[in-house]
Order: structure tokens, then C-alpha cells, then sequence
């Protein structure tokens, strides 16, 4: 299971790398997106799969699910929503007041 | 009477709440925020006398025990970055008061102003990884926002572009956390610092040396470092002055920050390799930052990128690693913090009297704003390191500790790029304040600069006084280092066994 895992993350970071290096802005903005979710799924698998345990029910309980891991990706999947809504909205301003979404004509020169 | 250490945290946060209600009400939200500003520095004034003569003071949130809940722990340097930050923050604030445009302002730039200066303590105040983790967001998004805030042309490209980079580094900083913790099995900094130094002996030392890489190059990101700070410069130059400063004066010091926390606390299994590491980038950045400055002829820009030259002599100190190099560090961080954020009012100053930050197209000030001019020939001298200004003391201190630990070249690196700093910060001066004047007698009249120099006076008072008082300042720091250097104190002020 943890070898399926690492192999899902590697490729959503070979997918995003790919995504991130192209030249238009939503692309990029999907990049970042997948990228989260590889470090998400990188996080669950490193802090170790359980079969079959639940979380945390009592002291008494035999065998149990590690629930920081699952709080803490938790916490950083709210984080990368609020700032995926924010980069769409400033990628669609951007594309709005440049009349283009080429990264390459986004470059801006040296001395402006 | 621990909990006065929420504070610096919990008040900004509650303050940037309410004044999302009153949107429309400026007199309000700039009393509001300039009361809390002017608070908050008095409050953490107080907490740092109280950790320097009781000691580390430690909170757990919710009464949950160390290595399991989240802690709050004010330590020294902790306590005397959040210091600084506040009074960054309130010279910002009384600046925006006077150049920031009314619908800048009308769009929530108070609320997330707070937010920002909730982030940045929080990541100061923090003794968790994670936490730092969601500080860090805390204060990236908000400074997203502010950076984007009026929505020219620039700014969009620019911020596009910031923004991409500072969520890539955040999602590697989860990766990194990942590590740790499969390594570890715990997020808190004083239980790491054990289980670290545990590991380390059972065998995982490479391991965990590329997981201290990782995490430097992720504060290296937002530090600014050589070779990882090319979205700086285009960023900080798009936004007003008076927000510029504010980011330029905190965001890449809470990296340098975290950097000195990591490496300091919980990262000294192998010094000997990640010292060196620290070392070299330390000397690339100064170098490189340096002679973007120079190449330069924007006011504005030139600023933007001497950040970057600076934040290379705040972990120069760190690199070398003794008591006096660290006491160096933290002296500089906090002269740079006081000194760029002037140097940066100064400069929006400028901008409104002349319309340009362009150098080439202004001259003569000093003939017709000789106060603007003298001020900022003192915070510029003191950016270079001239005595008896604290910029001077600051480096005397860096350079004497790498002189004592026989670190000749990375000394003489220092001591060059302090000449560069000297020549750009002339450059600026000779354009921008010498020359015949290049505005009219009526347009004078027309700019009033007085009240703009309000609130950099202080910052060129603080950095005189630095100077002054090098002896008190500098024990300060020491002691701060010397708490740095003996994790074992950290540790058992966390967990009490």
C-alpha cells in the first residue's frame, strides 16, 4: 500500500513540475493544486497506513489510527483552498487587465 | 500571568476582525489600529524585561501537557524580534496614514494589516513546526493581499508570480514537515530537539541532514537567499511605500528567523555540513544582493534588493556560530529591521515630493528639503556601517566573531560588500540630494514633506541610540544567544519532567 502511495505522489509531482513550467496562467494555478495534494498524500502515507484501525476512541483501546497526521493535513488542506480561490481570481484579473495569459509576454522588462 | 505571551498574537488577530466591520469608517480604523500599534509595542517591551529576568516563558494553549498540545514559548530572541516587528509596524502604519490612498484603505488594508502582524508574531512566539506552518500562511496570505492591494497592472503580474513561488515553498515546507515527523514522530520544537539528537546517535543522521536541508531551502524561499531570491525585487517594488516597507522590513526576517530557530534548536546533529551549507549561501547572498544594488538606478528598487545583501550577514552570523557571531546575527536583524523600514519611508517621501523614484530624473533636495536629506544620510550611513550608528556595531560584532573562529574569507566577503552598501547608498545620495534642484520654487511649496518624516524619525533615533548604548544592546543580545546556543534550556522550559 505505502509503495502505491509514494508512486501517486510521485506522479502528481512529475504532473504538477510539468504544469508549473508551461506558459499559461490556469495551468500554472493547477500546478500548485496538484502539488498540494501530492505533499497531502506524501504526509498521510510517511506518518505510516493503518489497516482496519480507527482513530482514537479511548484509552482502553487496542490498536488505533496516529490523528495528528490527519488533523494536520486537515489544517493545510483548508490553507491550499483559501489560496487555490485567491490565485484563480488573481490569475483572472491579471489575464482581465493584460488581454493575455502567455507567462512569457507577462515578463515584464528589466527597466520600467 | 503566563498568558501574557498570547498577546502579541491574539491581540493584532481580534483587532483585524473588528475592523473588517467598520470598512467605511476611516477615522476609526486608523485610531483603532494606531492605539493597538503603539500597545503592542509597549506589551512586548514588557514581556521581553520579563523573560530577561525570570526566563523563558512557556503557555500551553488549552492546558494541554508539552509534547502533546501546542505551546506558545517566548523565548529571548523571540521576544526581542516581536519588539522590533511592532515598531516596524507602527512607523508603517503612521506612514500609511499620510500616503496611502483612501480606497487602498477603504479595501480592508487595516484588517490585514493586523492579520499580517498576527502571522509574523505568531511565527516568532510559536514552539511548534506546524504552527509555524500555519503562521507562515497567516502571514503569507495576507501579505498576498496587501501586495496585490489597488490592482495595477504591475502589481497583478508581479504578485502572480509571488504568490506561485511563496505556495510552492509552502507545499514543500509540508513535505518537509512530513519527513520530520515520519523520522521523529513529533512536531514540537523542544521534543524534536530530543528526538532529533536521539536519532541522530541511532543512526538516521543522513536523513535527518536532508531534511534540514530541505528546510532550510523553504525558509531560504522566504528569506530571500541567493540563489532563491529572484521574486523579491519585482515584488516589493510594485506596491505604495508605505506597504513595501512593511513587507520588506518583516516577511524575509521571519525566514531568517525560523532559519536560526531550526538550525540553533532542533538541526545540531551535524554542524559541521550544515554550518558550512549556511556559510556559503550566506556569502553568495551579501555578494550577489550587493552588486544588484549597485547595477541599479531606482530608488525604490535598489532598497528591494539590498534586503536581499543584508539577510546574507543575518545568517552569516549563524554560519559562523559562536556566542559573539549569533549576538551579531540577532544585533543585525534587528538594526536592519529599524534601518531598511526608514530607509524605505524616506525613499516614499521622496517619491511624493518628486513623483518618480527613478534617480536619474530628480536632484537638488537637500537645497530644498534639507530635512528629508539629513535623515536619510544618517539611516543610509548607518546601512552601511559607519560608527557610531548601529549598523556599525552590528557588523563590528559579526566580523570580530568570524575573526575569533578563524572564518578569514567569508570576514573579508562582509567587509567588501559593507563598501558596496557604502557606494549605492553614496549613489543614491549624490543623485537623489546633490546637484542643482530639479523642482520649480512653486512646486515646492506645493510638497510639504514635514509630517511624511514623522514616523521615520524614531527608527533614525533607535538606530542612533543602537549605536550609543552598544554596550547594554549588545548583552542583550548576547544573553539572547547564549539562551540559543544551550538548547537544554529551551528543552526544559517546554517539557517539565
Amino acid at each position: 500500500m505505502e509503495i502505491l502511495m509514494i508512486l501517486t505522489v510521485g506522479v502528481l509531482v512529475s504532473v504538477s513540475t510539468y504544469l508549473l513550467l508551461t506558459k499559461s496562467l490556469l495551468r500554472v494555478v493547477l500546478g500548485i493544486v496538484l502539488l498540494s495534494h501530492a505533499a497531502h498524500l506524501l504526509f498521510l502515507t510517511m506518518a505510516g497506513l493503518k489497516e482496519g484501525a480507527p482513530p482514537l476512541l479511548g484509552e482502553e483501546a487496542a490498536s488505533y489510527a496516529d490523528p495528528l497526521p490527519q488533523a494536520l493535513i486537515l489544517t493545510a488542506i483548508v490553507i491550499g483552498f483559501g489560496v487555490t480561490a485567491f490565485l484563480l481570481v488573481l490569475s483572472y484579473r491579471t489575464y482581465k487587465e493584460h488581454k493575455t495569459d502567455d507567462l512569457e509576454k507577462l515578463r515584464g522588462s528589466a527597466d520600467e | 500571568m503566563n498568558n501574557i505571551v498570547l498577546l502579541p498574537v491574539l491581540i493584532p488577530f481580534l483587532v483585524g476582525v473588528i475592523l473588517i466591520l467598520f470598512r467605511n469608517q476611516l477615522p476609526i480604523q486608523r485610531f483603532v489600529s494606531g492605539v493597538t500599534t503603539l500597545g503592542l509595542v509597549g506589551i512586548s517591551a514588557y514581556i521581553t524585561y520579563l523573560i530577561y529576568q525570570d526566563g523563558i516563558i512557556t503557555l500551553e494553549l488549552g492546558n494541554w501537557p508539552a509534547p502533546f498540545g501546542i505551546v506558545l514559548v517566548g523565548d529571548l530572541f523571540a521576544s526581542i524580534m516581536v519588539v522590533f516587528a511592532s515598531i516596524v509596524a507602527a512607523a508603517c502604519l503612521f506612514f500609511a496614514f499620510q500616503t496611502l490612498h483612501p480606497d487602498r484603505e477603504k479595501y480592508y488594508f487595516y484588517p490585514f494589516f493586523f492579520f499580517l502582524l498576527t502571522g509574523v508574531n505568531g511565527s516568532f512566539l510559536t514552539g511548534d513546526i506546524f504552527n509555524l506552518f500555519v503562521f507562515f500562511e497567516v502571514m503569507l496570505i495576507s501579505s498576498f493581499v496587501l501586495i496585490v492591494m489597488g490592482g495595477t497592472k504591475y502589481q497583478l503580474r508581479e504578485s502572480f508570480k509571488y504568490v506561485v513561488i511563496s505556495t510552492f515553498g509552502s507545499m514543500f515546507f509540508v513535505i518537509a514537515v512530513a519527513l520530520l515527523y515520519s523520522v521523529t514522530g513529533t512536531l514540537n520544537y523542544a521534543h524534536l530537539a530530543e528526538r532529533v539528537a536521539e536519532a541522530a546517535q541511532q543512526g538516521q543522521s543522513g536523513i535527518l541532514t536532508v531534511i534540514a536541508i530541505l528546510f532550510l531551502i523553504v525558509f531560504g524561499l522566504k528569506g530571500a537567499l541567493v540563489p532563491l531570491h529572484f521574486w523579491l525585487p519585482n515584488a516589493y517594488f510594485g506596491p505604495p511605500t508605505a506597504i513595501a516597507a512593511l513587507l520588506g522590513g518583516l516577511l524575509t526576517k521571519v525566514g531568517v528567523y525560523s532559519i536560526m530557530r531550526t538550525h540553533t534548536l532542533i538541526f545540531t546533529h551535524n554542524q559541521d555540513f550544515t554550518l558550512t551549507i549556511i556559510l556559503i549561501l550566506a556569502g553568495l547572498t551579501m555578494f550577489f544582493g550587493v552588486i544588484g544594488a549597485v547595477s541599479k538606478f531606482d530608488f525604490k528598487r535598489i532598497l528591494a534588493i539590498h534586503i536581499v545583501s543584508q539577510v546574507g550577514y543575518m545568517i552569516m552570523g549563524l554560519g559562523i556560530g559562536t556566542t559573539m557571531a549569533i549576538a551579531g546575527s540577532i544585533y543585525i536583524i534587528t538594526h536592519n529591521m529599524i534601518v531598511k523600514t526608514a530607509l524605505f519611508l524616506f525613499c516614499g517621501a521622496t517619491e511624493k515630493v518628486t513623483g518618480t523614484t527613478n534617480l536619474k530624473k530628480m536632484s537638488g533636495l537637500l537645497k530644498t528639503h534639507p530635512y528629508l536629506g539629513w535623515l536619510f544620510f544618517v539611516a543610509a550611513i548607518s546601512l552601511a556601517g559607519i560608527p557610531p550608528l548601529s549598523g556599525f556595531f552590528s557588523k563590528f560584532a559579526l566580523v570580530l566573531g568570524g575573526l575569533e573562529a578563524e572564518r578569514y574569507f567569508i570576514v573579508f566577503v562582509s567587509l567588501v560588500v559593507g563598501l558596496l552598501t557604502l557606494f549605492s547608498m553614496v549613489k543614491i545620495f549624490m543623485y537623489v540630494f546633490w546637484g542643482s534642484p530639479s523642482l520649480s520654487p512653486e512646486e515646492v511649496k506645493k510638497t510639504k514633506v514635514g509630517k511624511l518624516l514623522i514616523p521615520g524619525i524614531p527608527l533614525v533615533i533607535i538606530s542612533i541610540l543602537m549605536g550609543i548604548l552598544a554596550e547594554p544592546v549588545y548583552l542583550l543580545f548576547e544573553a539572547a544567544a547564549n539562551q540559543m546556543l544551550d538548547p537544554s534550556i529551551y528543552i526544559n522550559s517546554v517539557i517539565k519532567e
